[in-house]
C-alpha cells in the first residue's frame, strides 16, 4: 500500500501500515460514495446528509480521540490523512468532519460533565447526531474575545442573548457549543439543543464557496437553559482557542488533498491536451507550474506529517500549527489557480475539480484563523511582541 | 460456523504496471498492492455469514511476505485470524502448486467452508477454488452470485449465459465468488486498530518452481485509428478497406 498522492520523496516509508490502511478506506470512501455526489450538492449548494452516518460507521468522527470519547484513537498523522482524502472530495466534507469532531467531540470529552459525554459522544462518533461550534460573531472574528454574547445567571440556570455567524453546520445541528460571556465577563461554553425556545439557526445563502457545505447564523434570544448544559470543566477563551488548534491542524492536513486533486487533475489534463505539436505538458511553461506544485505539496506533506508525530508525543504546539495552516492553506489556494491556468477554459467547468476546490480554498484562507492572524501568532512566538492589542 | 477465506494480494487495479529490467518480473516499487477485488466479495460473504450463525474466519494467503498487508486489510474488515503460506517467489507456482500447499494446510484444520474469489485479477486463472476442492475431495460451486446456507445445505446461484443456474451441495464445500454476490464493507477505524492485535501465523512453504520460461511483455502499442470520412458517405471506403486492407469481410 502506498500514500495515494504524489509521492516523489517515499514519503510512504514516513507512514505505518495502519495509516496507509486508514487512507486507503478514506479515499475509497470519497471516490466511491462521495464523488459521484458533490457536482449537484455543489450545484444546489447542499450537503450530502445521508452520508453523515456512513463517516461515523467508518469511525472518521474524532478519529484520534481515545475509545472513550467516541473516537477510535488513530495516530494524528492517521487523522490527518483521513482529512487529506475528505478535503480532496471536497472542503465542505472535511469542514464538516473537522467540526464534528474537533469543535465538538474534543472540547465535550476535555471540558464537558459526564452526563454531557454520555448524552452526546456515541452519537456524534456515530454521525446520528449533528454538532456545530458557534465563536465568531458578526462584529468579532480576529478579535473573539470581544464577543458581546452574554450568559446571564438566573435562579436555576442560564439565560442567553446575542448572535453567532459563519457557523459551519449550524442549520443542520443537533447541538450547538456557543461561547459566551459571564456576568464575570468570562469566557463560558453552553451545550444548547435543537429545538430550546428562543435558539434558532437560520441559513446564510449566497455563498460562493463551501457550496456543498451548510453555513449559518446562530440566533440567541432569550434562551433560557439548565446549569447542566455549561460545559463545567474550562473557563477564559482558552477552552474556544483548544478546539481550533484542533480543526486547524486538519485544515493544514486538508488543504493538501484539495492541492493533490488540483495537481492530480491538471497534470493529467496536460498530458493529453495537445496544441501545436504536442501535449502541453511539453511545453516549459507548464511543466514549470506543475513542478511548482509537487514541489509545494511535497513540502507541506513533510511539514503535516512531523507535525502529526509532535502532536502524538505531546510535544506540538499552537504555533506551529499556525505555521501549517498557514503554509499549507496558502499553497493549496495557489496551487488550484494554477490548475485552472493549465485546464484553460475547461477549468472554469464543473466536470473538472479545479474551479469548485479554487472557490473553497478562499474560505478556507481566511477561516480558522485568516492567513495574516497565524502569520502574526508566528510572528509573535520569534519576535516576543505582540502585534495585536 | 468455520470459515477458510482464500485472499491473494495483487496489484492494484489502478496501477500502471512498468516490466523490470530482467523481464520476468513488474516494478513492484511503483505499485500498490491491495486485496484481489473478488477475494473481497469472499471476505464480505464470511463476514455475512458469521453475522448469521456465528463462528470464526480465518484468512489464508499464499504470496511473499508483503502479502501481510492484504491479509491485515481482511482482519480490519473483519475476520478473525490469519494464515500466511510464505513464498518470496510464489510467481513461479502455477496454480496446481498453489492449490496444492494450500490444500496441504487445510487439511489439517476443521473447517465447515472455503471461500474466494472466482479469480485473482492479475493472473486471471480461475482455477485454485476448483483444484482446492479437487484436492480437499469435497464439493465446489463456482462464481456464485448469490449464497443461502441453512443447516448443512448450501444453495448458491451462478450466472451462467442467458440466466441464472441454482446449485445445492452440502458442507463442507469452496465456494468461488463473483462480482454482485454482495457489496464488501469498507474496513472501519476500530476494525483497523483492531487488526493489529489479531494473530497472524506464517507457515514457509517450499516454492515448487513449476513454471520456467517465465517472462513478462507490455501489449503491442495500439495504432491511431484512422477516420475515412462521415455518415453515409464514409460507407463504400469503409467497406473497401475492411475488405482490402484489414481483410475481415
Amino acid at each position: 500500500m502506498k500514500y495515494s498522492g504524489p509521492d516523489f520523496y517515499h514519503i510512504t516509508d514516513l507512514l505505518t501500515e495502519d495509516e496507509l490502511l486508514i487512507q486507503q478506506t478514506a479515499n475509497d470512501f470519497v471516490q466511491e460514495k462521495f464523488m459521484p455526489l458533490i457536482r449537484e450538492h455543489h450545484q444546489r449548494a447542499t450537503f450530502p446528509m445521508e452520508l453523515i452516518p456512513q463517516m461515523g460507521e467508518l469511525g472518521f468522527f474524532g478519529a484520534s480521540l481515545p475509545e472513550a470519547a467516541g473516537g477510535a484513537a488513530v495516530s494524528n498523522v492517521a487523522y490527518g490523512l483521513i482529512m487529506h482524502e475528505l478535503e480532496r472530495g471536497d472542503s465542505g466534507l472535511r469542514s464538516f468532519a473537522s467540526v464534528q469532531g474537533g469543535l465538538v467531540m474534543y472540547p465535550i470529552w476535555k471540558y464537558g460533565s459526564d452526563e454531557q459525554k454520555q448524552r452526546w459522544l456515541p452519537k456524534l462518533s456515530a454521525g446520528t447526531a449533528i454538532g456545530c461550534f458557534g465563536l465568531t460573531e458578526p462584529d468579532f472574528g480576529s478579535n473573539p474575545g470581544g464577543m458581546i454574547t452574554r450568559a446571564k445567571r438566573t435562579d436555576d440556570g442560564w439565560v442567553l442573548n446575542g448572535a453567532k455567524m459563519w457557523i459551519t453546520n449550524g442549520s443542520i445541528a443537533d447541538v450547538a457549543l456557543v461561547w459566551v460571556k459571564d456576568d464575570a465577563n468570562v469566557v463560558r461554553g453552553f451545550l444548547v439543543e435543537k429545538g430550546t425556545p428562543g435558539f434558532s439557526a437560520p441559513e446564510m445563502k449566497g455563498k460562493l464557496s463551501l457550496r456543498a457545505s451548510v453555513t449559518s447564523e446562530l440566533i440567541l434570544q432569550d434562551v433560557v437553559v439548565p446549569e447542566s448544559a455549561i460545559l463545567p470543566n474550562v473557563n477564559g477563551l482558552k477552552g474556544p482557542l483548544s478546539c481550533l488548534t484542533q480543526a486547524r491542524y486538519s485544515i493544514a492536513w486538508g488543504a493538501i488533498g484539495a492541492a493533490v486533486d488540483c495537481y492530480e487533475t491538471a497534470l493529467r489534463y496536460a498530458k493529453e491536451r495537445k496544441q501545436f505539436s504536442k501535449p502541453i505538458a511539453g511545453y516549459q511553461l507548464t511543466q514549470a507550474k506543475l513542478v511548482d506544485m509537487l514541489e509545494e505539496i511535497t513540502k507541506a506533506l513533510l511539514l503535516v506529517i512531523q507535525l502529526g508525530r509532535l502532536k502524538d508525543q505531546g510535544k506540538m504546539d499552537y504555533t506551529q500549527v499556525s505555521l501549517a495552516k498557514r503554509n499549507n492553506v496558502h499553497i493549496a489556494r495557489d496551487i488550484a489557480r494554477s490548475a485552472r491556468e493549465i485546464l484553460g477554459a475547461n477549468g472554469i467547468l464543473d466536470e473538472y475539480p479545479v474551479q469548485r476546490h479554487a472557490m473553497n480554498l478562499e474560505s478556507v484562507y481566511t477561516y480558522e484563523g485568516t492567513h495574516e492572524m497565524h502569520t502574526l501568532i508566528v510572528g509573535q512566538k520569534i519576535t516576543g511582541l505582540n502585534a495585536v492589542d | 460456523m468455520n470459515i477458510i477465506v482464500l485472499v491473494k494480494q495483487v496489484p492494484d487495479t489502478e496501477a500502471k504496471i512498468r516490466i523490470a529490467d530482467d523481464g520476468n518480473q513488474i516494478d513492484e516499487a511503483s505499485i500498490s498492492f491491495i486485496v484481489n477485488p473478488y477475494d473481497e466479495y469472499a471476505i464480505e460473504a464470511a463476514l455475512q455469514l458469521k453475522e448469521a450463525h456465528g463462528g470464526e474466519i480465518t484468512l489464508v494467503s499464499l504470496g511473499p511476505g508483503g502479502a501481510i498487508a492484504a491479509l491485515r486489510t481482511g482482519l480490519a474488515m473483519g475476520a478473525d485470524k490469519a494464515v500466511l503460506l510464505k513464498a518470496e517467489n510464489s510467481r513461479f507456482m502455477n496454480s496446481q502448486a498453489v492449490a496444492g500447499q494450500i490444500g496441504k494446510v487445510l487439511a489439517d484444520r476443521q473447517f465447515d467452508l472455503v471461500l474466494c474469489g472466482k479469480k485473482a485479477v492479475d493472473t486471471d486463472a480461475q482455477q485454485i477454488g476448483t483444484l482446492l476442492a479437487m484436492n480437499l475431495e469435497i464439493s465446489v460451486i463456482s462464481s456464485i452470485v448469490e449464497l443461502n446456507i441453512a443447516g448443512n445445505q448450501i444453495t448458491a446461484k451462478r450466472e451462467v449465459e442467458g440466466g441464472t443456474e441454482t446449485v445445492s451441495c452440502q458442507l463442507p464445500a469452496v465456494l468461488t465468488c463473483e462480482k454482485g454476490l454482495n457489496e464488501p464493507r469498507y474496513p472501519n477505524l476500530r476494525g483497523i486498530m483492531m487488526a493489529k492485535k489479531k494473530p497472524i501465523e506464517e507457515i514457509v512453504v517450499d516454492v515448487v518452481d513449476s513454471v520456467t520460461d517465465f517472462k513478462f511483455e507490455n501489449p503491442p502499442q495500439k495504432a491511431e485509428g484512422r477516420i475515412v470520412g462521415e455518415g453515409v458517405d464514409a460507407v463504400p471506403e469503409l467497406a473497401r478497406l475492411l475488405r482490402e486492407e484489414a481483410k475481415v469481410i
